[in-house]
């Protein structure tokens, strides 16, 4: 885990100080709404449907006990006990008022956190694998280089002004859980010729409403030649995005409208005078950084007990079925902690819930969390010996939700319900579907799915790469949901498809059964999943459920 | 200055000066800049810095145009012209929020032009307070290993 030194708590501060001052400024007038904006969004703070909202930063995901118990303390102070743990690792408080946001940001500053450009024309929180550093399939850890790119980007003067938001993502493993190919800079650990680390670099990828599948613009980037790429990538993007129009302004259109070749040429032109800039190469500056993220003394632990308690309770069975996966140390396992619990807010937590996940985390996963893009948290390493006990702790605190990878494991932005660009309704649509499919009991028999849905055109909730995509839109005052199949997040990243006409919110969840219900007839087994049928069978028998007079009409 | 504009306070060091009367010639792109010889000159964010290239050393001074605070287009072409070998003075001209000033001053600005209503909206002492936090920042540490 990262721990700020010197220059990172005193750079917090003195950040804080100086919103304190704005916030001052304008709460006695001498700052305008207009001109308090920009100054407030490059502090994480908007104004929404009917409050301020204040995101939080949790760079690449990672947390302790003392951070999330922090995070509690700030939702019980200042917010009305809960948090919403969001697709792009932040954690947003929706209730502050404007005079206490100063002290929930010196707050955080006290555990090293902070809400510095999670809003704005700026490079974003970067992100990366919830699996990080546990998961048996990685190459190596990524965190190190994305707390460099964090370093990095916080406060660069060159880039606070972008055309449009900018987003990166890493993974250090080919099991893509970052859905990095949607960000604008989507990066991936390979290996080279002679076996070393480095960086494969995507531009240009971006759901929203025009979605595209990053590109490759460097097959192979060494490490130590990582921030001066980067920053030619992004003096090609400051200087010839498009700055007439907010919907095409992300890079993703001026790739697609330059070409990726010509981009490519002028980075790669840039790239040498940019590196002679920094004296330091960056593998030399990350190596500084690896050490924080050592991994922990893992211990052997005998096992007999849990095979036990596995055989004799099915809720326990049920758990580790859905909600554990393998580590890369074979004693141990990675745990989910479902934030969506049946009829719930996807990715809500109360504070009570928050300390009873950081207890168990201090006691039972080396003291870490994770929090996923889809909006649930990790405990990254946890002794296969010790699952019983944490899965009974969580239970007693309404956190053994079984359910990660399937139906009811929705993503959903936050929609009409506080967001002001919503167009629609998210999560009561999620609520809705997670209450009618357990009412069937078929989550388990249906297997893998993802649902994801967003409440307006812009996509926050990922809708472009659910396997079942909902999008949420306005047709004259009354909600309108438009269903799209086949996406994929993973490192086959492909969009959805849009099946036919929307839905009105109430013709939703019985379109969704008869959608559910033609899977089940059509798929050759139990082992091939929605995706799988819907790659093999083409859209046609899903069309077929879902407008089921069409499919008369035709016949 | 400029004929139509009413630009007018010159920030340097974080202090006040009014615009002393520089004749900035507005040129619209390189070729103009050929011609110009020892004066200085105004270009829009959109310029290439590379086609001023060959022209740099005997220009003073160039003003580089911000249309609205939130088009950072000038803070790349003073970085670019700076990579150039620019020697000479780089003035930020236009919408420029005292919050921004720090930025203009690492990407290589030395000085910052506002309007008179601007300058009073936003007075010296907020620029004074910018000034300061010119050090003290990421990216001169992972360049050159700076404090």
């Amino acid at each position: 885990m990262y721990t700020y030194n010197e220059f990172d708590e005193a750079f917090v501060r003195s950040r804080v100080a100086q919103f304190r001052g704005q916030v001052e400024k304008r709460l006695d007038g001498s700052l305008t709404e207009d001109e308090f904006r920009p100054l407030r969004l490059m502090n994480g703070l908007y104004l929404q449907l009917h409050a301020y909202m204040l995101r939080v930063a949790i760079p690449y995901g990672t947390l302790d006990s003392r951070k999330m118990r922090q995070l509690a303390h700030i939702a019980e102070t200042w917010d009305r006990g809960y948090g919403h743990f969001t697709t792009r690792q932040n954690i947003q408080y929706n209730w502050p008022k404007l005079k206490d946001v100063p002290d929930m940001l010196d707050a955080l500053a006290d555990v090293g956190m902070h809400a510095i450009q999670t809003s704005g024309n700026c490079i974003r929180n970067v992100t990366s694998d919830h699996f990080a550093a546990a998961a048996a399939d990685e190459i190596e850890d990524p965190r190190p280089t994305a707390e460099l790119m964090r370093q990095w980007s916080t406060d660069h003067p060159e880039f606070q002004f972008l055309p449009r938001k900018f987003k990166i993502a890493i993974t250090g493993a080919p099991n893509d859980r970052a859905v990095v190919k949607s960000h604008d800079i989507g990066i991936r650990m390979v290996r080279g010729d002679n076996g070393e680390v480095g960086y494969e670099i995507s531009v240009g990828g971006g759901l929203g409403r025009s979605p595209f599948v990053g590109k490759v613009i460097r097959e192979f980037l060494p490490k130590a030649d990582l921030l001066p790429y980067l920053e030619s990538i992004m003096q090609v993007y400051n200087l010839s995005g498009r700055r007439d129009n907010k919907y095409k302004a992300r890079i993703k259109i001026l790739v697609h409208e330059t070409g990726l070749d010509e981009i490519r040429a002028e980075v790669e032109e840039l790239f040498p005078q940019i590196r002679e800039e920094f004296t330091h190469p960056s593998d030399e500056l990350l190596a500084a950084i690896e050490p924080h993220f050592a991994p922990p003394a893992f211990v052997e632990k005998p096992l007999g007990d849990y095979e036990a308690a596995l055989a004799a309770d099915p809720l326990l069975r049920s758990f580790v079925e859905t909600n554990v996966v393998a580590h890369k140390h074979p004693s141990y396992a990675i745990v989910t902690i479902s934030l969506k619990p049946v009829g719930g807010t996807p990715g809500d937590a109360t504070a009570e819930q928050m300390r009873v996940m950081a207890d168990i985390a201090e006691r039972y996963s080396h003291d870490e969390l994770r929090i996923s893009h889809e909006q649930n948290v990790i405990l990254p390493h946890v002794a296969k010996a010790d699952l019983p006990a944490v899965h009974a702790a969580l239970r007693d605190a309404g956190l053994g939700t079984a359910n990660v990878g399937l139906i009811s494991d929705i993503i959903a932005c936050p929609g009409m319900d506080y967001c002001a660009l919503a167009t629609a309704r998210s999560i009561p649509i999620a609520q809705e579907i997670s209450t009618r499919f357990n009412e069937l009991k078929l989550e388990h028999e249906i297997g893998q799915m993802k649902i994801k849905i967003s409440g307006c055109i812009n996509a926050c909730g990922h809708h472009h790469v659910g396997h079942i995509g909902i999008l949420g839109l306005d047709r004259a005052g009354v909600e309108n949901y438009q269903i799209t199949l086949g996406g994929d997040g993973a490192e086959t990243m492909t969009l959805g498809e849009r099946a036919g006409p929307g839905f009105s919110a109430e013709e939703l969840v019985p379109a969704l059964e008869r959608l559910i219900d033609a899977y089940l007839k059509v798929r050759r087994d139990r082992q091939e999943s929605f995706l799988e049928a819907y790659r093999r069978l083409g859209v046609a028998p899903f069309k077929a459920a879902l407008y089921p007079d069409q499919a008369k009409d035709a016949a | 200055m400029s004929a139509g504009t009413d630009l007018g306070i010159v920030v340097r060091d974080g202090r006040f000066a009014p615009a002393a009367d520089e004749a900035f010639v507005a040129i619209e792109s390189a070729e103009e800049a050929a011609g110009i010889g020892n004066r200085a000159i105004e270009v829009a964010n959109a310029i290439a810095a590379e086609a001023l290239g060959p022209h740099l050393a005997s220009i003073p001074a160039i003003a580089i145009r911000f249309p609205a605070f939130n088009d950072g287009r000038g803070f790349s072409l003073a970085r670019q012209l700076r990579r150039l070998g620019y020697k000479g003075t780089l003035r930020a001209r236009g919408h420029v929020l005292a919050d921004q000033y720090p930025m203009a001053l690492r990407c290589g600005f030395d000085e910052v032009e506002i309007t008179e209503a601007q300058a009073a909206r936003q007075p010296e002492n907020q620029w004074v307070d910018a000034y300061q936090r010119i050090r003290h920042n990421y990216q001169d540490r992972l360049k050159y290993g700076a404090a």
